[in-house]
């Protein structure tokens, strides 16, 4: 990898401040960055830390909120006991990624095959950057592409807390990556059923799912969907109507799991 | 260059570095401990893993500048104080945990980190807990013996 400067702030204030000169980039855990830069795919020439900010480390729960900071490990969330979300952290990658990785980066990244940006969409939950709120349904703009701003930082991420909800991933056995991951979750409002690794614009909501569920939140109600290949990924682990297939089979288990 | 200090098997280091060294580089080529390999170096093999703080990570996806301050342990750190194997080593010797050795040092470090917060893992948790460290030789039945007898004579 080239070299570059590297500057690890211990405040939001700083770290904004710092990613402020051109060709700045932030840095969570690096699980996903670092091999990035190795390969020469990305040659930031500062890389501003955020892993020494205590404000963005934070876990907190309310019983209907729960707020996740941006520095946490995917191996914290996995400790701490908050249902499908800590059962998904627990299930990214391998103890040693886990121990870095965080939920910032993530999301930051959005990798059509990443974990998080399930989570984050079937909750509805809000992402909090230094300077305002988005909500998920506006966040996710398609493969590792985001509606954060050049120097936004994640902050946190707030999920209310659902009446239940459970994650289904096809493990992708080699790199861990989801081949297909769905999260359902229930909300006295309705279901809300998001898909990662099968679509080739990224996370999305199965809206189709989602009606059927939130008139009646068993297995059965998906009985009469499909949904089409079209825009699922193609790669050497599976076509797109594979793809489509396990979107349908992880969901009726994730609504029998939940 | 920046400079780096942090506690490595409990000794004080300092050390000069680039903002691109990685945590595996500085300790093999500055510290000449070259007890912890460098397999995949795109975080895939675990032949890397040491302690960062009590945290098994890949020593090859973390900068050295981000160790600055920090505790970490590495393989060498494993054995007893008169060089003698540790118990998780010998348990590797013992069971034939090992056969060409490239992946042990990741092995026994990743196994420390389970048996840490896990002292009476099942066949299954282990599994799982080694799950980013690959072997090539062994088929991991035996790495999983090793570490059920180290935690075995641990516990």
């Amino acid at each position: 990898m080239y070299n570059f400067e590297f500057v690890k702030p211990s405040t939001v204030a700083e770290a904004v401040a710092a990613l402020a000169s051109e060709d700045a980039q932030a840095l969570g855990g690096g699980q996903t960055l670092i091999p990035t830069m190795k390969q020469r795919l990305a040659s930031p020439a500062k890389l501003v830390s955020l892993t020494g900010i205590e404000e963005m480390k934070e876990i907190d729960s309310d019983g209907k909120v729960l707020t996740i900071g941006g520095g946490v490990t995917h191996a914290e969330v996995a400790a701490g006991g908050y249902g499908a979300i800590s059962e998904l952290a627990g299930n990214i990658g391998d103890p040693a990624v886990r121990n870095r990785g965080t939920i910032g980066g993530s999301l930051a990244n959005n990798d059509p095959s990443a974990d998080y940006p399930a989570a984050v969409l079937a909750s509805n939950a809000t992402i909090v950057t230094n300077n305002r709120t988005i909500a998920a349904d506006d966040y996710f703009e398609g493969m590792f592409s985001t509606a954060l701003m050049d120097g936004e930082i994640i902050i946190s991420v707030q999920f209310p807390v659902p009446e239940a909800a459970n994650y289904q991933k096809f493990e992708q056995p080699a790199s861990r990556f989801a081949l297909v991951g769905v999260f359902v979750a229930k909300y006295p409002d309705g279901v809300r059923v998001a898909v990662t690794g099968a679509s080739e614009g990224g996370v999305f909501r199965w809206t189709a799912a989602e009606e059927a569920l939130s008139a009646s939140f068993s297995p059965d109600a998906l009985d009469g969907l499909s949904l089409d290949a079209e825009g699922m990924i193609e790669d050497l682990h599976g076509s797109p109507a594979y793809r489509a297939h396990l979107v349908k089979v992880l969901t009726a288990r994730a609504v029998a799991a939940a | 260059m920046p400079s780096v200090t942090m506690t490595v098997n409990g000794r004080a280091v300092t050390g000069e570095v680039e903002g691109r060294t990685l945590l595996s580089q500085f300790l093999r080529d500055d510290l000449k401990l070259t007890g912890t390999h460098i397999g995949c170096d795109t975080s895939q093999c675990g032949a890397c893993t040491v302690h960062v703080n009590g945290a098994a990570v890949k020593g090859c996806t973390m900068l050295a500048l981000e160790a600055d301050g920090a505790e970490v342990k590495t393989i060498e750190g494993m054995a007893n104080p008169d060089g003698s194997l540790g118990v998780i080593q010998a348990a590797f010797q013992e069971h034939h945990g090992l056969q060409c050795g490239f992946c042990t040092p990741g092995m026994v470090m990743a196994a420390a980190d389970l048996l840490a917060g896990n002292a009476n893992p099942t066949e299954a948790e282990i599994r799982k807990h080694l799950e980013g460290n690959i072997c090539r030789c062994t088929g991991y039945h035996n790495i999983v013996k090793s570490v059920q007898a180290a935690a075995a004579q641990l516990g």
